[in-house]
């Protein structure tokens, strides 16, 4: 039945091939620019420098720092398979002029952009098969739910889950969160028991816990950082030798640092205390190949919006044995098998957890989103974004008064920097950087811990993702350069 | 575009009038901003005829924040508490000078906020003085 499942989601791919309407994308396209509202000026995508595209030219100073030929021909090569300008093409909002300037976007860890295949994939949801999924007999709602279940099956391709019934559609990386402490945590981690969780976690990957541990009396125990950034291991042993422990939650990338950590060597170490592990995603998954069984994670939480898909929708995946014990999260319509007066049977996963309707448009932008990332390549937007991490980090670091959160290696970062320019607080590095037309995030990143262990109320953090260019850091320290000139520092 | 960072809030931000305690201030309150991490705090000496004889605002967080709580102690001096009652988001605005995001409004209305706090809890608060208060 599984494997029904998997090669009947799969072949319903041809939905798109078959579907009349699938040529009429351009119709779209043309209907986009009648949208009101919104001023989009043409010809005003930014213009960037021209590609290092020959490699004799290239003696090694100028390409900026790097020491080895090796890194620089490495750089060049990544940089001939990568058209930056082509993908901006893809994405709409990058045409805007943010006073009078083109818009830089460097907020990704927040949101990213979404390209015209995701926006038009939503269109054609709404205006062509636009249905509740599962119960409908009739053609749309078959197309509306093969549709949602390819999405489902393009997730489990993504991570490598071995079915595609280990992924719940949920809200968002919070949601997927909530769900495991309420469903799993409540009937797993008792009183006296302890989580394992670290100094460097979002809000979202906290709060959900503070609540199970008041409810069922359990603790929680976290692992410190280095001054630079990088997880304390000695913590993490000493918590798992307690013995009580009985989960594991860590985020993969740092949504203030970036700092990556080296996730299968925690998961192997709690997997021999028998602790179950938790890893939030949300800033690994759109920007490096993430494969769940090769990590061997009990259970992975990401967010669609942060990989080019909608907001509103995400996902928990977690092995199948473990799903199959857990109790619901939401009680309704959809997850159950049988309802009685008095009490009801429960669906199998993935649907036991999928209470009431879904967000179906979000799923299908979600697939569609990880097409488009497909075809750029986890691999190469890896390399991208690790490229980028470092310009930001080499140039930035040579501004006058500019402190650099995290790992002082940009290497064990990914797409993420966080900042201060002397006194400057970051709720003044923004707005003045938002004069130059370029959109960063400042202040606490939900993670008041983290900001507490480094010693800072706030940070100003920029984050990249496939879109972003050097020019547009170029243009970001020029205004971090602008902003010591205003506050004299 | 002009910039909200004038000479002017810069001046008040690196050199703020009126920063500081008053131990025997009768007019005293305190609140942050969740967003920013803002803290402002406003302290007020009022004499027999309800006059403000001496103020002082102490605080952290962004230049908006603590340039117009300086500039708002500036106003408030010399005034009678009824007079600061009127004070109004306007007035603040126009001490500032410059276009301001929604986020920043908040930055920048954060000491009248307290200010305001600070006189209702003095002369009594009503309903609408607790609209008005939840409106900044």
């Amino acid at each position: 039945m599984l494997k029904q499942r998997w090669a009947a989601a799969s072949s319903s791919t041809s939905l798109k091939a078959t579907s009349p309407a699938a040529a009429d994308t351009a119709s779209y396209r043309k209907a986009k620019n009648r949208l009101p509202g919104l001023a989009v000026p043409k010809s005003t995508t930014p213009t960037t420098k021209p590609p290092l595209t020959f490699p004799g030219q290239l003696a090694q100073s100028t390409v900026r720092g790097y020491t080895t030929q090796k890194q620089a021909t490495a750089y060049i090569h990544g940089k001939q398979s990568y058209d930056v300008d082509k993908i901006r093409h893809d994405f709409p909002i990058l045409n805007r002029l943010i006073n009078g300037k083109p818009l830089a976007y460097l907020d990704s860890a927040a949101t990213t952009q979404k390209p015209r295949e995701v926006i038009d994939e939503l269109t054609r949801f709404y205006s062509e098969y636009n249905a509740n999924v599962h119960r409908g007999v009739y053609k749309i709602s078959e197309e509306a739910t093969a549709a949602y279940e390819e999405a489902r099956a393009k997730i489990a391709r993504l991570i490598n889950a071995s079915s595609p019934n280990e992924i719940i559609f949920v809200r968002g990386t919070t949601e997927a969160i909530n769900l495991v402490a309420q469903s799993w945590g409540r009937t797993n981690v008792g009183l006296g028991e302890g989580i394992i969780l670290t100094e460097m976690e979002h809000h979202s990957n906290i709060v959900p816990w503070q609540l199970l541990a008041k409810q069922n009396g359990a603790h929680l125990k976290y692992v410190g950082l280095t001054d630079d950034g990088h997880l304390i291991k000695d913590d993490f042993r000493q918590h798992l030798e307690s013995g009580e422990i009985k989960l594991v939650t860590m985020t993969h990338v740092s949504n203030v640092l970036g700092t990556i950590n080296p996730i299968r060597e925690y998961i192997r170490e709690a997997h021999k205390e028998g602790c179950r592990v938790l890893v939030d995603a949300a800033q690994s998954v759109p920007h490096m190949p993430v494969d769940v069984q090769d990590m061997d994670c009990d259970f992975l939480a990401f967010s669609g919006h942060k990989m080019c898909g909608p907001t509103g929708i995400g996902v928990l995946y977690a092995k199948k044995p473990i799903l199959e014990e857990m109790p619901p999260y939401h009680g309704g319509g959809e997850m159950i098998r049988e309802v009685h007066l008095y009490e009801s049977t429960w669906r199998d996963p993935p649907y036991r957890f999928e209470a009431g309707t879904t967000n179906i448009a979000g799923a299908i932008g979600l697939g569609e989103a990880i097409d488009y990332l497909s075809e750029i390549g986890l691999r190469n937007i890896q390399v991208h974004d690790q490229e980028l991490t470092e310009y930001v980090h080499d140039m930035l670091g040579k501004v006058k008064g500019v402190k650099i959160y995290g790992p002082a290696n940009p290497r064990a970062k990914a797409g993420v920097i966080s900042f201060n320019l002397g006194d400057v607080h970051a709720h003044d590095m923004a707005s003045l950087l938002d004069e130059d037309g370029i959109a960063v995030r400042s202040g606490h990143h939900c993670a008041q811990p983290l900001m507490e262990r480094l010693g800072v109320s706030s940070t100003t953090r920029a984050s990249v993702y496939v879109y972003n260019t050097e020019d547009e850091i170029d243009r970001l320290v020029e205004s971090v350069e602008r902003a010591g000139r205003v506050f004299k520092v | 575009m002009s910039s909200i960072y004038s000479e002017i809030i810069l001046d008040y931000y690196r050199y703020p009038r009126n920063k500081g305690i008053l131990p025997h201030a009768q007019i005293h309150a305190r609140d942050t901003n969740p967003l920013c991490g803002d803290v402002v705090e406003m302290q007020l000496e009022v004499d027999e005829r309800n006059t403000v004889r001496d103020v002082r605002f102490n605080g952290q967080g962004c230049a908006i924040s603590q340039a117009s709580a300086s500039m708002l102690t500036e106003l408030v001096k010399g005034k009678t508490v009824d007079d600061v009652r009127k004070i109004s988001k306007e007035d603040v605005l126009s001490l500032i000078g410059g276009q301001l995001t929604a986020v920043r409004l908040k930055c920048a209305l954060l000491s009248l906020k307290v200010l305001k706090t600070g006189v209702y809890n003095y002369i009594g608060s009503t309903d609408a003085t607790k609209d008005e208060l939840s409106s900044l």
